[in-house]
């Protein structure tokens, strides 16, 4: 079958062949954000760590960028919209349920007039390939009223970040980059250098407390400037958005975006296709004069029926997909039987091996103590969210980042005292920084009659997305020493009495019977249990020892 | 077979066994060949043990990243329990690599088994060796080369005559 490849293209082969195109590299969807971030002078990268983001951040920095990780998504959007009010350009990245955590300054940002460019990145997890929702978030800039561009590949990825600075910064508004998993983490051949913005402008700062102080006074005519902005991009995205026309049959025309356009290309090679790369506001007019111009008019999206119901609100009449497929992701061949009008029930796959707590990891020990001290576990996100898997099955609740305080706390309330006295809350270290903290307060500000425990599983890095340095680690995004929280400090300062440290790694026994001694008393307690991450601890020791020498240098 | 459908491969195992290292590679093979490639996978929880696969697709024109179902020309499974879990992916003719087509006492370490069975694919493509070599140096740290090299030797000596049609 190779054979019928040109065998020309691999005959003039040399190990240099792209050495002499330096506009071409092989990039994942982040990366190539990344680099149109880079390209664009974006002067700060934040963000939280969350799957499939997190390699924006950290190629941004590769690539020389100034990158940051934040304590959490709100707060990385707080920080790039002060970078964006001084006249600059960020970018702030994060997943989708990330988005939820920042959604609080996004909606009021997007009143906001910014003198520089706000690109919010949110990837989103169709299928849940690491998350604990598959949320859409196409209906976040709907109900905020900001802009979305929707890249179907890295190549878009690269240049819809370029764009996206564009529109930032023509309406003063935030923008949202929507992403998924599978462009996030897709590698394709970019060019780069096919889109350039202009340089961005001085940091400067002149006062304007209409545009930006949003007290009601302010915020009422804000909000009728942004309803006539986004009429103006509605308009300027029919007539010159990043939209594309494929020409072809009179007869199937197909209605699409991101990853989803991929596939139809694929499946339905003859069929006209309008794909929208500019989500929000809607090219509704192009859509309209679409649909007229062929006999069956189809949407085909994934998740959540965004685009139909953007349809059919403005009076344009459109084949949806069958409800069965809002659940999971799309492929060509599922694409296939949306066209075809199929809902006989999927072949189910074969299921793989289910992941688990790698051996020797620190939370194995953790768990164990949990179960056999029979405890009421809610729990957060993290590696030690594979605790509610076999062989443990130790965790009883997850919900959202930090829940596992609030929800803890919540039970104690409300259980009989027998049961009450069995709720420990686990919490991961990176997840406790995001979240926990104000779980922490408002355990001593309501403690239970029962008191409380909270567990926090330290191991010294953020692990289940892949190694990231935060607040209680010490150490930045580059690894360099900074600022650090010291959660048994933290615990203290609240005036929480009992606050242990412990490795529960070197004796069960002992780690089980400070659990139960905590939990036999009416009151609050914190026990930190770290051990660094099995698979963190050499990188980890390698970050010291260079910051140690800098230091003594 | 027109030139323009592109050719399929789906690397598959477990976590921690360098399925995504050995689909970099081979995407970065591709890629310096001058074809068009994309190359697809979900991480995650890919350190974790579980189950990972990644699809690499080459050719003039591809859409999708990922490989449909029975349409993957080439199946590489990094361990053998892992290949029921992904046999669906194979289109009817395709080849499946397996650890068994191999030596596997004479790999000097157990890790290089993903490179071991990139030599095995090796003989299925026409990609010079040098580009191989370029492309295993360039993913792996320098201390780790001699071993997957010779690891990459072993796999594509021993292709020569396995790698069974289903």
């Amino acid at each position: 079958m190779y054979t019928e490849f040109k065998i020309e293209k691999t005959q003039g082969f040399t190990l240099n062949y792209f050495e002499q195109d330096h506009a071409l590299s092989l990039l994942s969807g982040d990366e190539a954000v990344a680099m149109a971030a880079f390209d664009a002078g974006v002067t700060l990268g934040t963000g939280y760590p969350g799957t499939p983001s997190t390699e924006i951040l950290e190629a941004f920095e590769t690539l020389g960028g100034r990158a940051q990780w934040s304590p959490n998504e709100k707060v990385a959007l707080e920080v790039a919209i002060g970078v964006a009010f001084a006249g600059r350009r960020a970018i702030v990245t994060m997943k989708h349920v990330g988005l939820n955590v920042a959604s609080d300054p996004l909606f009021t940002v997007a009143y906001a007039r910014l003198d520089g460019a706000l690109v919010v990145v949110s990837a989103d997890d169709p299928g849940m390939a690491s998350s604990q929702n598959e949320q859409d978030n196409r209906r976040y800039a709907l109900a905020a009223g900001v802009p979305m561009l929707e890249p179907s590949d890295s190549q878009e990825a690269y240049e819809f970040t370029l764009r996206a600075i564009e529109i930032s910064e023509r309406w003063h508004t935030p923008i949202l980059l929507r992403m998924t998993t599978r462009v996030c983490h897709s590698k394709t051949v970019v060019r780069r250098g096919t889109v350039t913005v202009p340089p961005s402008g001085p940091a400067h700062f002149e006062h304007d407390l209409p545009s930006r102080a949003m007290i009601p006074a302010y915020a009422r005519p804000a909000h009728v400037r942004l309803r006539k902005a986004l009429a103006e991009m509605a308009a300027w995205n029919d007539q010159a958005g990043p939209n594309q026309l494929i020409a072809g049959s009179s007869s199937l025309g197909i209605i699409t975006s991101g990853i989803a356009y991929q596939h139809v290309r694929e499946v339905a090679p003859e069929a006209s296709v309008l794909k929208l790369g500019m989500t929000y506001p809607l090219p509704v007019e192009r859509m309209r004069a679409f649909a007229a111009s062929v006999a069956r008019c189809m949407v085909v999206e994934e998740g959540d029926p965004y685009l139909v119901e953007g349809a059919r609100a403005a009076g344009i009449a459109v084949e949806g997909k069958p409800e069965m497929y809002r659940f999971g992701e799309l492929n060509t061949v599922r694409v296939r039987r949306i066209l075809a009008g199929d809902t006989s029930p999927e072949t189910k796959r074969v299921p793989g091996k289910a992941p688990s707590f790698c051996p020797g990891c620190p939370h194995r020990s953790s768990y164990t103590a949990l179960k056999n001290l029979n405890c009421i576990v809610p729990g957060d996100i993290g590696c030690y969210a594979l605790g509610a898997l076999p062989p443990f099955e130790a965790m009883d609740a997850m919900i959202c980042m930090g829940a596992a305080i609030g929800m803890g706390l919540g039970l104690r309330y409300s259980l009989p005292p027998e049961e009450a006295k069995r709720v420990v809350s686990v919490i991961g270290d990176s997840t406790f920084v995001h979240s926990g903290i104000t779980g922490l307060i408002e355990m001593i500000y309501n403690p239970p009659e029962t008191g409380h425990v909270v567990l926090i599983l330290d191991n010294g890095i953020t692990a289940m997305t892949g190694m990231q340095e935060h607040p209680g680690t010490g150490r930045n995004l580059s690894h360099a020493r900074t600022g650090k929280v010291v959660f048994e400090d933290l615990a203290r300062s609240l005036g929480i009495r009992n606050v242990h440290v412990i490795d529960p790694t070197l004796n069960l026994d002992k780690f089980q019977e400070l659990i139960q001694s905590c939990l036999d008393k009416p009151e609050l307690s914190v026990v930190i249990a770290r051990r660094d991450c099995l698979l963190a601890t050499r990188a980890i020791r390698e970050y010291e020892r260079c910051n140690e020498k800098q230091q003594t240098d | 077979m027109r030139s323009s459908k592109p050719t399929n491969v789906v690397i598959a195992g477990l976590g921690g066994q360098g399925v995504l290292k050995a689909s970099d590679i081979l995407a970065d093979v591709v890629f310096g060949a001058g074809l068009n490639v994309k190359k697809s996978e979900l991480h995650g929880m890919s350190q974790r043990g579980g189950s990972v696969s990644s699809d690499v697709r080459f050719g003039e024109t591809i859409f999708s990243p990922m490989v449909p179902e029975g349409e993957a020309d080439f199946l590489v499974v990094l361990a053998e329990d892992q290949v029921p879990v992904n046999a669906a992916a194979l289109a009817p003719g395709g080849v499946l690599i397996e650890p068994s087509q191999i030596d596997e006492s004479s790999l000097s370490t157990k890790k290089s088994i993903n490179v071991a069975l990139l030599g095995v694919l090796s003989r299925h493509l026409q990609f010079p060796v040098e580009a191989w070599i370029a492309a295993l140096k360039s993913n792996l740290a320098e201390k780790l080369h001699e071993a997957n090299l010779r690891a990459f030797y072993l796999g594509r000596d021993s292709g020569q005559t396995s790698g069974q049609a289903k």
